[in-house]
């Protein structure tokens, strides 16, 4: 891994700085709402590779139940840890987008609220991970994991409802999709995949080696030689 | 029973390391050590309680505990009794866990363990003796071929202490296969088999005497 | 033999009898209810016209603050005495005592809610303009909801550090989808402009869904150790 990962950390860095140029300038300007728009390369992009990672959580979760291989465990703590951070960025960027353009922080768009409540439920699962004792964290994470990735569908169903019967500001809906917009949305996809994926090799690394120190830890003789403890 | 490279860590502690053994049926087995020297681990493991990390732990012919469970019988320090129920309220209870719905049998294994199956008082005001005695009656609830115990003796008085002991050497001979984790290994030094002494999570020394050395 | 549905009954059975013996749990209960009631007619002026809005999600943030405080005394009994160490070594199925734990929460919240709602239709002046009738499965079901995912989650926090916080700092997110649900059809029935059958029927397939989530998985978090 150590001469592989430079040589990715550089490619995926070019590849953003590509992605980035496109988002910036290279994607037309958006007729209602000027060149402010152009966050959504980084709002829906961040919301695609969340749904990644969780999805790989939530296999991962299932995996580890079944065979309670250590290495599935490292899975999907990465992946919760991930998409968190890029579920985070669509929480942000939302209302940077919100407020110049409709001059509020937040508007409970149906999108963005079920965003909010995947978020919470994925921090509760690390929260989880942090609070249990007695090494069961992969166990109960993983079976809360399970919980949460059923429970999404029905938030996102419940809250479209409810914001269908109540319409609101709706961010990323206004107009008809550009062809050239959905190039650029997609080149900026698979840049912040790469970034995710490698920021996730990496995470996946520590957390093995996390799990073989304190195995070696845990079995190492406490006798110490000349003498019993 | 045998257990092979029995690994049990808890995070970045070991409680079991690699602990090998096997032990025949019929005889009473003391386990005996430091605290922390895991012989509460290894009962608990044995028992179905506690997952092993590792390794493996075959019981009554069988790599799955839950299928024996019904033939096992765990007892522990505390008292594994609702405070605030009779002792054959409780025995009832515990009892339908193991589909027995016969009163008889919980008044003889109250009786078993010389206590009144009349007593109307709850549990929680027993003193500590008859409460582990009580407890040592739910163990024997579904007639268990192995018993487990860990610590009964702590803080009991020594008639009741006494009592236990006596019965538990009377069920071992009636076949029963018995472990003992305690540190009172004089109470057992005339009717224990063997002496299985534990530290730092494995097994370092088995004797037939409780030879009065360091 | 197991005999699995009696020891559920066995259970449950049990459970209503030690509460009703001790009744510590019951009396803190109800004396909390009225407290709760009082203080949202503080923090919500029951004279102000907003109030009959949004009175449909008071009473369910109400609910849900008295199940949090009855869910946390689920295993209160069975943690003094390690009695649990005795259920789990015993052949009698893991999701029995769920059951029979969930439905004496159940139980429970629903005595609750019976004391806690006409103390709000009295201090708020409750009418209902739209059927009322649905109030029963909305309150059965949305207190299901809370009660399946509350005894379950009560106890995968046995085995954490701070338990009385972790059990709802995990359901709340997860329960989201119900309390709308719950909310959304209390306020419908409350002011009549809206139909209730699409949350009615969100809070079944939430139901179905979690109790056999919860049936499948309690075993593994009972013998997590």
């Amino acid at each position: 891994m150590k001469r592989a990962f430079p040589i990715l950390a550089v490619l995926t860095a070019g590849f953003l700085g590509y992605a980035g140029y496109q988002a910036l300038f290279v994607a037309p300007t958006d007729q209602m709402q000027g060149d402010v728009y152009r966050i959504i390369y980084y709002h829906v992009p961040s919301a695609w590779t969340s749904f990644v990672f969780f999805f790989t959580n939530f296999v991962a979760s299932i995996v580890y139940l079944v065979r309670r291989n250590p290495k599935a465990d490292a899975i999907a703590v990465s992946a919760a840890e991930l998409g968190v951070v890029f579920c985070t960025i669509v929480l942000v960027t939302g209302p940077i987008w919100a407020r110049p353009v409709w001059g509020i922080w937040w508007t409970w768009d149906w999108r963005l609220t079920s965003t909010l409540v995947m978020w919470l439920i994925y921090v509760s699962y690390l929260v989880l991970r942090r609070f249990s004792t007695g090494g069961q964290a992969p166990v109960l994470a993983a079976v809360l994991a399970v919980i949460g990735a059923l429970d999404i569908p029905l938030v996102y169903f419940s809250i479209w409802f409810f914001r269908t019967q109540h319409p609101q500001p709706v961010i990323g809906e206004g107009g008809s999709v550009d062809p050239r917009m959905l190039h650029v949305w997609l080149i900026n996809w698979a840049a912040f995949l790469c970034l995710g994926g490698l920021v996730f090799w990496a995470r996946y690394r520590v957390e093995t080696m996390q799990q073989e120190v304190d195995e070696t830890e845990a079995l190492e003789s406490l006798l110490q030689p000349g003498g019993s403890r | 029973m045998a257990v092979s490279n029995l690994v049990k860590q808890f995070g970045r502690f070991a409680a079991l390391r690699g602990v090998s053994a096997e032990f025949a049926p019929g005889r009473l087995y003391a386990i005996l050590g430091d605290n922390g020297a895991g012989k509460t681990t290894l009962l608990r493991t044995v028992a179905g309680l506690a997952r092993p990390t590792r390794g493996t732990v075959t019981l009554l012919g069988s790599n799955e505990i839950r299928a024996v469970c019904h033939r096992i019988g765990y007892m522990a320090h505390p008292s594994l009794l609702y405070d605030e129920m009779t002792g054959m309220e409780n025995l009832r209870y515990f009892a339908s866990l193991y589909g027995v719905a016969d009163d008889r049998r919980c008044a003889d294994a109250i009786r078993a363990v010389k206590l009144d199956p009349g007593l109307e008082r709850p549990v929680g005001q027993y003193s500590q003796g008859m409460r582990q005695r009580m407890s040592l009656a739910r163990a024997l609830l579904n007639d268990p071929e192995i018993l487990l115990l860990d610590e009964p003796f702590s803080n009991v008085d020594i008639h009741s202490a006494q009592e236990m002991v006596g019965l538990l050497a009377a069920m071992r001979k009636s076949g029963k296969t018995i472990f003992v984790v305690t540190h009172q290994a004089t109470l057992l030094e005339n009717v224990a088999d063997e002496f299985v002494w534990m530290d730092a999570g494995q097994i370092v020394k088995r004797t037939q005497q409780l030879a009065v050395s360091t | 033999m197991n005999k699995a549905p009696n020891i559920t009954a066995a259970t449950l059975v049990k459970d209503i009898r030690l509460e009703w013996r001790s009744k510590d749990a019951i009396n803190a209960m109800l004396f909390f209810s009225l407290l709760v009631v009082v203080i949202f007619s503080f923090a919500f002026d029951p004279r102000a016209e907003e109030s009959r809005q949004i009175v449909g999600g008071l009473v369910w943030v109400a609910f849900l603050f008295a199940a949090v405080v009855a869910l946390n005394q689920t295993w209160a009994r069975e943690l003094r005495n390690q009695v649990l160490d005795a259920y789990r070594v015993s052949p009698a199925p893991a999701n029995s005592i769920f059951l029979a734990k969930a439905l004496g929460n159940f139980l429970f919240v629903v005595i609750l809610e019976g004391l806690m709602t006409p103390l709000f239709v009295v201090f708020y002046n409750l009418r209902a303009l739209g059927p009322v009738w649905q109030m029963v499965p909305v309150a059965a079901l949305g207190t299901w909801a809370l009660v399946v995912n509350g005894t379950f989650f009560s106890a995968m926090s046995l085995r954490t550090r701070s338990r009385e916080i972790m059990l709802p700092l995990l359901l709340f997110p997860i329960s989201i989808p119900a309390l709308l649900a719950m909310v959304r059809a209390t306020s419908a029935v409350l002011t009549g402009e809206e139909s209730t059958s699409f949350w009615i029927a969100l809070l079944v397939a939430y139901d179905v869904v979690f109790t056999i989530v919860s049936l499948f998985l309690f075993e593994t978090v009972l013998q997590a150790e």
